[in-house]
């Protein structure tokens, strides 16, 4: 393993970045200061990160204001200012297309690149070539269905995650991962290239594009759990096969992850995936560790939210909405159930294969032992057969794992993602109703004020209701919009379930039959031996 | 002598074939004296086994005749055997094992608790499973009492021993009680004794070649069979606990599907269809790899004590009469006691020479038992593997099919 870079200083890498917004970048709380290098991955269930990242902008101080979707993403350490981000219109352009179907009438809308000094980075080639196909994509005339098979025809796009190589050493270290592209879609500007990554960048990916599009009602694949375990022991050099196993786990979470999230229309037009994806340097996703001053706010947005959630009481006017979520629960329980019981198949397969080649170890030495010669024979023979059996097992456990196993943790963490756009169209729905009411006050100011005779204070209150009137206006029509972008969302995403679990399981299936298959090759070679103890 | 074509050892039915009781058709004393249990009943605590007898012997009152025997009257009747001092030439059938319930009832018991906690089915499902092995364990242990019975009717000489003779035909309780606690005691200091004189008599060189090869021999073959006995044990649980786990994946499929919106539903139902079936067949496949395998281990390891035990007691005889030898030679040189002596050593001679000539044709006959078992049941155990595997193909391969189909 040699070391790809020196050990990771956030300096370097931003270098070629604006210089003066380093100074803001290093402003990390002293708690975070102190840990930072030591321990990436010490974070707890991804999915802290997943949920709070939308709701930092509404509980930040700047939220009332009328782009009802601020763009400014706290809990990244971006390097853009808090407010406006000056990009050139390119991107701007991108985005007002991109997110067409969500609204068209929101001038005020900031662009929701989070990085600031971007230019530099997205060669995002002329929006004309792009246009036919978005529009294709995302016109609204379109039936749903028609739109889904033109997703599934027009794309290709192949992801994959190699060569993990460790970089660095002790606490320090991390694994870089090799991303290679292989696509013909001309967002991109070559057919085939690569990039080495590390786990936190692709933390730092969700974590962007989870806080632009979860509280739009996009279903944002979650990224691969972070394990303080199976890290630890890969820093620490431990080269043994748990290391290797966890390394591989990881490396094919990471690919599927970063598949899934390309197979989403919106997703994968987004710069921060053609970034990510083509970049040879990606400023360091600092904001992801647990205890910087981004993690501690994220916890913090979560428990708010969760209080948040309790107090919600939605009149749902719409049964889709009710069926969909009690749906999804249900299925959640189901699968994690199921997860459990393959877990546990997956624990006692590998279990079966240790003692299997115990066994056999133990049928040569008695075979050695035992003084008739054709029975002698017949015993060696058996011990063979039951190890290549173990090695079967052993194959079988991996099936299990990979194909079933995995499958059915990436469903049970994607739906925790659907169950968070449902709750973000409560909160969309909360918000429009809190400006109505906001709205009803302010009337009700104007109308005492009316016989107060404050000329000024009038005007003032009447700018307000204005003010508040289009708040509800956009409330309302955001509250629409997630609505609509929801039913597609989670339409599209049963679809993609459909398919891919009707895919692994016969893959799975599949496996299955090759491990009968030879068991029979096996069996079927020792009966004659067998037979021939005379 | 010993016939040729001796009992082969355990014949371990299979779950089918518990029909006809005649377990041995390589009994040539087929119609002398056949025994079986033809019947058991599990009671709370204790198992009673119907000990059926058929023989044209004249010792018996009648030709046909069955009686009532638990467990502890197997073990007297096996111990009456071991301090038989005319039975010290030969192998003694191993006594069959306690039956042993706990397990399986202490499961049953948990089921029981935790009724509340799984649905109908569930529960029905595992109650089932739990009583078929419950029921797999009682087979068993009739399998292995009668095993006994069996060795000991087909050997020339132990059949026709009065105290066996007495168990097969005395219709009334044996009054055998269990060993108390000072019985058992003196037993456990008795074993610690002996395994002490048998180093010693173990450290005895053989003049005869064949008994110091068999001592050799069986020494490192008994350890060896223990080891393989154990791990053939761990491998089959593993196996066990794996069917369990696919129980339950086929429960919760089956859940999903009944649940699921999309056209899924169909998927999910037919995949748990599947592996309902699958699993059933992983069931058998660990259980009988329990009977032929892991069985024919036990029964060996066993079978292999017994045989320590016999060129044990040939090694005490001789050590005995090389003893008593030098005694002789001793009280000649001081010309005391020399009658007494003589009948000593002559006594102790006749001993050794008896035990010898039984124990070298026992020892053959151990061997041929002990291939001819081992072939049976390892051809018996490819053969079902075979068909399970080929089962459990035939079903994944429809089930596919079916699944491509619809997609």
């Amino acid at each position: 393993m040699t070391a790809w870079e020196p050990p990771d200083r956030p300096r370097s890498r931003l270098a070629y970045c604006c210089p003066e917004k380093m100074a803001e970048d290093r402003e990390p709380p002293p708690l975070a200061d102190a840990v930072q290098t030591d321990f990436r991955e010490v974070e707890e269930g991804e999915d802290l990160f997943v949920s709070t990242v939308s709701t930092a902008e509404q509980l930040s101080p700047t939220s009332p204001e009328p782009a009802s979707f601020p763009a400014e993403d706290i809990s990244t350490n971006s390097n853009g200012p808090k407010q406006e981000i000056l990009l050139d219109d390119d991107q701007e352009d991108l985005f007002a297309e991109a997110t067409e179907e969500v609204s068209l009438d929101s001038p005020e809308r900031e662009p929701i690149l989070s990085d600031g000094p971007s230019p530099a980075i997205t060669p995002v080639t002329p929006t004309v070539i792009i246009t036919p196909r978005v529009d294709a994509l995302f016109d609204r005339s379109l039936d749903e269905d028609e739109e889904a098979e033109e997703n599934g025809d027009t794309f290709d796009m192949q992801i994959t995650v190699s060569d993990p190589e460790k970089v660095g050493d002790g606490m320090n270290a991390y694994m870089a991962y090799k991303v290679t592209t292989k696509t013909s879609l001309s967002l991109f500007s070559r057919n085939e290239f690569s990039v080495k990554r590390r786990f936190s960048d692709f933390l730092g990916l969700h974590s962007k594009l989870a806080s632009k599009y979860m509280h739009i009602g996009y279903i944002v694949p979650p990224a691969p759990e972070k394990s303080i375990v199976g890290m630890t022991k890969v820093k620490v050099g431990k080269e043994d096969l748990s290391s290797a196993e966890f390394v591989e786990k990881r490396r094919s979470a990471l690919e599927r992850y970063l598949m899934r999230t390309v197979n989403h229309p919106a997703l994968v037009k987004d710069p921060d995936v053609i970034q990510f994806l083509e970049n040879t340097e990606l400023p360091r996703a600092v904001s992801t560790q647990a205890l910087s001053g981004a993690g501690i706010l994220r916890m913090v947005n979560k428990a708010a939210d969760a209080v948040n959630k309790m107090t919600i009481k939605m009149n749902e006017s719409d049964a889709w909405f009710e069926e969909k979520q009690q749906q999804f629960e249900n299925l959640d329980i189901q699968l994690r159930k199921l997860h459990a019981s393959v877990e546990s198949l997956v624990c006692h397969r590998k279990e079966l294969s240790v003692n299997t080649a115990s066994f056999a170890k133990s049928a040569a030495m008695l075979g050695n032992s035992e003084d008739h010669t054709a029975l002698s024979r017949a015993l060696s023979q058996l011990a063979e057969v039951e190890e290549k059996i173990d090695q079967l097992h052993h194959e079988q456990a991996y099936a299990d794992f990979y194909l079933f196993s995995e499958l059915l943790g990436d469903y049970v963490r994607l739906i925790t993602a659907v169950k968070g756009v449902f709750d973000q169209r409560m909160k969309t729905w909360s918000k429009w109703q809190d400006a109505q009411v906001m709205l009803q006050r302010k009337r009700e100011a104007e109308a005492k004020l009316q016989y107060a005779n404050k000329p000024d204070k009038l005007q003032q209150a009447k700018d307000e209701i204005k003010e508040w009137e289009a708040k509800v206006q956009q409330g309302e029509r955001d509250f629409e919009q997630i609505s609509k972008n929801i039913r597609r969302e989670v339409e599209r995403f049963e679809k993609q379930r459909v398919k891919d679990f009707k895919v692994v399981i016969i893959k799975y299936l599949e496996s299955l039959v090759h491990t009968q298959q030879q068991l029979i090759k096996y069996w079927e070679a020792f009966l004659p031996e067998a037979k021939a103890i005379a | 002598m010993m016939q040729e074509g001796l009992d082969d050892g355990p014949d371990f039915l299979s779950e089918e074939d518990r029909g006809p009781r005649a377990v041995n058709v390589d009994l040539q004393t087929d119609a002398t004296l056949q025994v079986d249990i033809s019947d058991a009943l599990s009671e709370r605590d204790k198992v009673k086994f119907t000990v059926h007898t058929k023989s044209t012997l004249p010792n018996f009152k009648q030709n046909e005749f069955s009686v009532v025997r638990q467990h502890e009257e197997f073990i007297w009747l096996h111990d009456s055997f071991v301090e038989n001092e005319e039975y010290a030439g030969f192998i003694i059938p191993p006594a069959p094992p306690r039956p042993d319930f706990d397990a399986s009832r202490e499961k049953l018991q948990k089921l029981g608790e935790g009724e509340g906690s799984m649905t109908k089915e569930e529960f029905t499902k595992m109650k089932q499973e739990l009583e078929a092995e419950y029921l797999a364990i009682f087979k068993k242990t009739v399998a292995m009492h009668e095993v006994f019975l069996c060795r000991v009717a087909a050997h020339p000489v132990l059949r026709k021993d009065l105290n066996f003779h007495v168990f097969l035909e005395y219709n009334q309780d044996l009054s055998v009680r269990g060993k108390n606690k000072k019985e058992k005691l003196e037993d456990f200091f008795k074993n610690v004794v002996k395994s002490a004189d048998g180093v010693i008599v173990a450290g005895v060189k053989d003049v005869d070649d064949f008994f110091e090869h068999e001592k050799t021999f069986l020494l490192e073959y008994h350890n060896r069979v223990k080891d393989a006995s154990a791990k053939s044990d761990r491998m089959i649980r593993s196996h066990k606990s794996a069917a369990d786990d696919i129980n339950r994946i086929a429960s919760t499929l089956y859940t999903l599907g009944t649940q699921d919106s999309t056209d899924m539903c169909k998927f999910f139902l037919k995949v748990s269809e599947l592996f309902e079936k699958t699993r059933k067949i992983e069931a058998r496949v660990a259980a009988d790899e329990d009977l032929k395998l892991a069985d024919l281990l036990k029964y060996y390891l066993r079978e292999s004590q017994a045989a320590k035990d016999l060129l044990y007691r040939r090694g005490r005889a001789l050590v005995d009469y090389e003893n008593a030898n030098k005694a002789l030679d001793k009280a000649r040189a001081k010309n005391k006691d020399v009658l007494q002596a003589e009948t000593t050593q002559q006594v102790c001679c006749q001993k050794f020479e008896k035990i010898s000539e039984s124990a070298k044709q026992e020892l053959i006959d151990f061997k041929t038992r002990r291939v001819a078992a081992f072939r049976k049941n390892l051809v018996e155990l490819a053969e079902l593997e075979l068909k399970h595997a080929k089962g459990n193909l035939q079903l994944l391969q429809s089930c596919l099919a079916v699944l491509k189909g619809d997609t």
